[in-house]
């Protein structure tokens, strides 16, 4: 199938897809309180721009993204390379992971008011836990599966040190590996802001939550829609960015 | 040996897997002249490639000497091919020949120059900034000879490099390897299982055999160089090998 025929076909579905939620509360078919028709979206938008709430709340959950992300990724990067190297330290940890791993990112929100109080600092423990387990099994996988014999080559070449090992071979032959667990850990971690920020640390699941409980439906479809952009915006930008790194690939 | 730059000396190499106790190597004498191009042949599993393994610091030998004479302070005193080319596919050709060189104290434009000297040792000079999937097989295997030659290590081990090669560019290479050892004079102890490649390359011939391994027969070949193909001297050279071989399987 051509590119512009499959574009057609694409952009065909998402009109359909539109018309028919426009048409279900037009027909009354639902309480448009509860579906608020596409058509009005954009005027909510409009309305949450223009007193500032907008850019407010989307500018704190990006705070807590980026943090949340960069924290936990880098823990887990940082301890997957160590788990994938060191076999001690893998056996030391196994347990450990086996107790804390199935525990899910939301069960920790007692604790995350508790430590941090209802504070930003919250929102980005809870997002980080959500994203570092991703990454830490990507990136010990990764390192696990780095082919012997470029070790070798190392080796041969008179590198012996952990370190040498480390930045010469191990952790540019895994990149790739390590990169899918962060495109993952990418997506996981819009989750895990709007989890974190519904116990009431400001942000777009904040707002959420405060506009569904005035019924406000067509401003809770504004900051849907509003994640799933930002999503699109930042997976792109992250593909782009793979595709540099990974320019080495055939 | 007058001026011998290798001398291994009752050299044992022996393994335990899950109970059974492997023999690789046993009681291996061998001397190299410094300057000498010597091949190993033999059967497949008789340790030739653990041989290089094991002096180029792979492998640990269970038993034995191995006294190396080379340059005092040299940090790679050896560098080894290895059969498959074995580039890092995330560095750029130039960056791959330059490897070895990193942590010699050589900044990155010296290592950079050095590198591309080499690639021009090996006729390469134009693809240095290629990534190594966009070379051929042959390409890429002069690619791993000229990282090898760019840390200056005064011995070259080459484990089987050109065996994964079709015979055109073979042949082509084993040329590219004579002009390169006499313009740089270094010490080749190069490992096949190609007889022809064998008396083609060497100055001296060494037959591993039995198993566990060891020098079962050397045979010198005194056939002057540049030597044209299918030289007659070599062609008997080669039958002379054959029939040892032959003999020795036949011995076990």
């Amino acid at each position: 199938m051509s590119l512009v025929r499959s574009t057609l076909l694409a952009a065909a579905g998402l009109l359909a897809f539109l018309l028919f939620w426009e048409a279900m509360p037009r027909l009354g078919l639902i309480n448009p309180a509860f579906l608020p028709p596409p058509s009005t979206i954009p005027a909510a938008f409009l309305r949450e721009v223009s007193l500032g709430i907008w850019p407010e709340a989307v500018l704190s959950s990006l705070s807590h993204y980026v943090a949340g992300l960069l924290a936990g990724a880098g823990a887990g990067v940082g301890l997957g390379l160590l788990s994938g190297m060191f076999r001690p330290f893998e056996s030391f940890t196994a347990w450990i992971v086996r107790l804390l791993r199935p525990i899910p990112g939301l069960a920790w929100v007692p604790f995350a008011i508790i430590w941090f109080g209802v504070q930003p600092s919250a929102a980005v423990f809870i997002i980080a836990i959500g994203v570092f387990w991703i990454v830490f099994f990507a990136t010990q996988g990764a390192v696990r599966g780095v082919d012997r014999d470029l070790i070798e080559v190392a080796q041969a070449f008179g590198f012996r040190s952990p370190l040498a090992r480390l930045t010469k071979i191990l952790l540019p032959a895994a990149t790739p590996g390590i990169l899918v667990g962060l495109r993952t850990a990418l997506g996981q971690a819009w989750m895990a802001v709007v989890a974190a920020e519904i116990f009431g640390v400001p942000g777009v699941g904040q707002r959420m939550m405060q506009a569904s409980s005035l019924l406000s439906t067509d401003i809770v479809v504004v900051y849907m829609l509003t994640m799933a952009a930002l999503y699109g915006l930042f997976d792109s930008a992250f593909v782009a960015l793979q595709g540099w790194l990974l320019r080495w690939r055939a | 040996m007058a001026d011998a730059i290798i001398d291994i000396r009752a050299l044992s190499l022996a393994y335990e897997r899950g109970g059974v106790r492997n023999v690789i190597l046993s009681n291996l004498d061998l001397t190299i002249a410094r300057g000498e191009f010597v091949v190993i042949v033999g059967e497949s599993g008789v340790g030739k490639s653990t041989l290089l393994r094991v002096l180029i610091g792979l492998a640990r030998p269970s038993a034995g000497k191995v006294r190396l004479d080379t340059r005092p302070g040299c940090r790679t005193p050896m560098a080894l091919v290895f059969q498959d080319a074995r580039l890092l596919p995330w560095r750029r050709v130039i960056d791959n020949v330059a490897f070895g060189l990193e942590g010699s104290g050589l900044s990155r434009a010296e290592r950079r120059a050095k590198a591309a000297e080499m690639l021009a040792l090996v006729g390469l000079a134009d693809l240095g900034g290629r990534w190594p999937h966009q070379l051929s097989g042959g390409q890429r295997q002069r690619v791993a000879i000229a990282r090898a030659l760019a840390v200056e290590p005064d011995v070259l081990l080459m484990d089987e490099p050109f065996s994964a090669l079709d015979s055109f560019t073979r042949e082509g290479l084993q040329d590219e390897l004579q002009r390169i050892k006499a313009q740089t004079g270094k010490t080749v102890l190069f490992v096949t299982h190609d007889i022809d490649e064998a008396v083609t390359l060497a100055d001296r011939v060494v037959v591993l055999a039995g198993s566990p391994g060891r020098v079962a027969a050397e045979v010198r070949i005194d056939v002057p160089r540049p030597r044209p193909r299918r030289d007659a001297a070599l062609l008997d050279a080669a039958r002379s090998l054959r029939a040892e071989l032959s003999r020795r399987s036949a011995d076990l």
